[in-house]
């Protein structure tokens, strides 16, 4: 397995941010992460990519315990924060050197690998460019090229298409899509459409917990609008669309 | 090793970049001559010596390093790239060093942008040049303990202005223990041992103790311990920022 998640639990003062969660991902699955604002996406994903330290329950990435060797599985993974942050000063060439060098490359490694990540995420020629005078869509692939620079066989993306328009999103897609066949995924988004076009499975989270996991299809039968009646099923949306 | 590398290379491009390295700098090379030959009188004197000079540092840096570091933390967790570098494989350790060596150096280079006035008193005069060098070295680890101080500061707050004014406060507190009034009016609270003590843990105590031409073990080690602790105490901060 890729990613193990086994009762994963945490709390910011007394409100239950994730309680008890537990799935797994394996390779050329893309497993979509959907729920309400404020459900628990985050903060499991920071859980799994190490940026946050759960309260109980655990995270195996190639059965590493994240909380036991952080940085030995932090090797392993791709992540993708929320709003891809990025240093607006920096060019993205030099932003992804930053990123391979502080990641341990040395420095023809480095090179290869920005060059190899800019590459698959269609940065093109405005590598040269500051950060802070791109498009959103293009910092986003630049976020996305970070993710992908060590070349993890685990990608965890937080809301990688948020934000974006419609071309821009189609891109993203593609290359999601594109690099699912051989990794595992997960991805949060609140794209439902997103959902049936990318994944194989849909998680979806609400107040903290699980409450479905299944091929998207599978979760849309039984309701008339498809995957939105059963998103706003699951999450208790239903009473005030009613 | 690489990630220190990588992040204070980093550091030092984003001080490079942005306007407000050379801002600061040229306003504590405006500020040291000013203080040096107007406060200081540097030529009244008539003696071809950078003690006038030397006797400055103190306050300037007080004010002027708390700024070079208050966007080392404070920036980061304001902008979310925190989440980038706590989600490397990187030890934090690594990233607090890395930031603190490239802040260092800015004030190392502002330091070394004073020497034509060590060129001139030579010009001038026959000065102790192994007293001036003494000076320098003690001001340069002087800098590192400011330094480290506003980045502890830095590491509290997603606010460079609250960074700035935390990390003066407590430099000022560190450094003005050692003046004579500051442990006279303490004296009858706590006593004159005590306010003897306090003096003796005053940077100003240390610093000028390295003005007499030289630089004891001693405060080589105030000013190593002294960075230490802060650097420390910024290593804890941003890795209870993991605890949620």
């Amino acid at each position: 397995m890729l990613l193990e998640v086994d009762g994963l639990s945490k709390s910011f003062g007394r409100r239950a941010a994730v309680d008890d969660i537990s799935f797994a991902v394996d390779v050329g699955e893309v497993v979509g992460f959907l729920g309400p604002n404020g459900a628990g996406k985050t903060t499991t994903m920071r859980m799994i990519a190490g940026y946050l330290e759960p309260d109980a329950g655990r995270v195996r990435v190639f059965n590493i315990d994240v909380a036991e060797d952080r940085a030995r599985a932090q090797h392993r993974v791709g992540y993708l924060p929320e709003g891809a942050p990025l240093y607006g000063e920096m060019t993205p060439w030099t932003f992804l050197r930053f990123i391979a060098e502080a990641r341990g490359m040395p420095k023809d490694a480095a090179r290869h690998a920005v060059s190899r990540a800019a590459q698959d995420a269609r940065l093109g020629d405005s590598i040269e460019r500051t950060i802070e005078t791109l498009s959103k869509g293009y910092r986003r692939r630049v976020g996305l090229a970070a993710a992908l620079l060590h070349d993890p066989l685990l990608l965890v993306l937080d809301e990688p298409t948020d934000g974006l328009d419609p071309n821009q999103r189609q891109a993203v897609r593609d290359l999601i899509r594109r690099l699912g066949k051989e990794r595992g995924l997960l991805l949060s988004t609140h794209s439902l459409e997103e959902v049936a076009a990318v994944c194989t499975r849909a998680i979806v989270i609400h107040e903290g917990r699980i409450v479905a996991d299944a091929p998207p299809a599978k979760l849309a039968e039984g309701h008339a609008d498809g995957l939105e009646g059963a998103f706003r099923a699951l999450t208790g949306g239903a009473e005030t669309v009613q | 090793m690489r990630s220190l590398l990588a992040v204070y290379r980093r550091e030092i491009l984003s001080y490079a970049t942005t306007p407000t390295a050379y801002v600061f700098v040229a306003v504590f090379l405006f500020a040291i001559g000013l203080f040096t030959f107007q406060v200081g009188g540097f030529f009244a004197e008539r003696r071809a010596d950078l003690s006038g000079f030397f006797a400055f540092h103190p306050w300037l840096f007080m004010v002027f390093l708390p700024a070079v570091a208050m966007r080392l933390w404070s920036e980061e967790a304001r902008s979310g790239a925190l989440e980038l570098l706590l989600t490397l494989p990187a030890p934090t350790w690594a990233l607090v060093a890395g930031k603190f060596l490239a802040a260092w150096t800015i004030a190392a280079i502002a330091l070394a942008l004073t020497t034509p006035l060590w060129i001139t008193v030579n010009l001038l005069g026959d000065p102790d040049n192994a007293a001036i060098l003494t000076g320098y070295i003690a001001s340069l680890l002087m800098a590192g303990a400011y330094i480290a101080i506003g980045s502890a500061m830095s590491a509290l707050t997603p606010s460079q202005v609250v960074a700035f004014v935390l990390a003066v406060l407590a430099a000022f507190l560190l450094t003005a223990l050692g003046l004579p009034m500051v442990s006279d009016f303490a004296t009858p609270f706590v006593g004159g041992a005590v306010a003897e003590a306090l003096t003796r843990f005053s940077i100003l105590h240390h610093f000028d103790a390295a003005q007499r031409g030289v630089i004891e073990l001693r405060s080589i080690y105030y000013f190593g311990s002294l960075a230490i602790l802060f650097l420390g105490y910024t290593w804890l901060a941003i890795d209870a920022r993991r605890g949620g």
